[in-house]
């Protein structure tokens, strides 16, 4: 098999706040009834966390399972094991109904951190990124300028943002611009 | 500018994430409906200035589509309600009443 490349190959920036695309990263969208034995089963084995509430993202040890919609889970995993994930998923389901597909190849993932990372989200999502409205374990899609981005902040406080791969230059174009040195607003 | 919150995902955004679908609880006759209804059910819609029921789809969240009550002239929203309903629920109708004194569900239909 072919070696695996990530979207923009690791680009990285340094401004007010440290950009990095983060790939290749695995991804399996796993759809079906969140309340399900299989559902919390597969999410468990592929990630080793428990299922999110609504709007939440858990971290096991081999991975994250994140809410994406009542009928939607985004598991992440190292991009090795997304097939095998999906292979286990899908016998795992046998006759309910479910859905698992490997997309690790369709997303792009990007990681901010620094003491201006609030700062930088801030300016290019209609989101409040205030200490106290959106902290660790947050998960939360939405639109990163023009387009679709799901973003949720990590345990040590950096974002996490997985858009689709076709728009990956646009988003890191879209981060870069919004991580200038000297364009720190100071609101958060 | 409007504010929704997403019945479906419990988040309150602005306006830019959702996608507005036209009005709210249209009927579609049939099977065997008539032509007259037909063309109602395609093209006869309220252009209320008040109190308006409209369709949402959170777009750029969880993809869901839902229902919205509010007014066209003030832009205050009355609620938000799952799409799995023929016509508004309870709590959604109490409170359009509290603000608009008179108001009932139907009257304006």
């Amino acid at each position: 098999m072919s070696d695996p490349i990530s979207p923009l190959s690791g680009a990285r920036f340094d401004g007010i706040a440290h950009i990095e695309e983060a790939g290749p990263a695995g991804m399996i969208t796993l759809r079906g009834d969140l309340a399900s034995k299989p559902v919390k089963s597969i999410a468990a084995t592929v990630t080793g966390a428990k299922l999110p509430a609504q709007g939440q993202i858990v971290f096991g040890k081999t991975g994250a399972v994140a809410w994406m919609s009542p009928d939607e889970l985004m598991l992440f995993c190292a991009y090795e094991a997304a097939p095998a994930g999906v292979e286990l998923a899908t016998a795992s389901f046998g006759a309910a109904h479910g859905l698992a597909v490997d997309v690790s190849d369709a997303r792009a993932k990007f990681r901010i951190s620094g003491p201006a990372a609030r700062e930088v989200m801030g300016k290019i999502f209609p989101i409040d990124f205030a200490p106290g409205q959106f902290e660790p374990g947050r998960f939360r899609r939405s639109r990163m300028g023009q387009i679709a981005a799901a973003v949720w902040m990590e345990a040590d406080g950096s974002f996490g943002i997985i858009c689709f791969r076709s728009v990956a230059e646009y988003a890191f174009a879209l981060l870069n611009e919004s991580a200038l040195p000297g364009s720190a607003v100071g609101i958060y | 500018m409007l504010i929704l919150t997403c019945p479906c995902c419990g988040v309150s955004a602005e306006e830019t994430e959702f996608a507005a679908g036209g009005e709210a609880h249209i009927t579609r006759f049939g099977p065997g409906a008539s032509d007259e209804e037909f063309r109602d059910y395609l093209f006869a819609r309220e252009n209320p200035k008040g109190v308006h029921f409209e369709r949402w789809r959170h777009a750029y969240g969880c993809g869901k589509w839902f229902h919205a009550a509010r007014c066209t002239v003030t832009l205050e929203v009355f609620g938000t309600y799952s799409a799995q309903t023929l016509e508004p629920p309870l709590a959604i109708r109490d409170a359009i009443a509290a603000r608009r004194p008179g108001w009932t569900w139907g009257a304006a239909e």
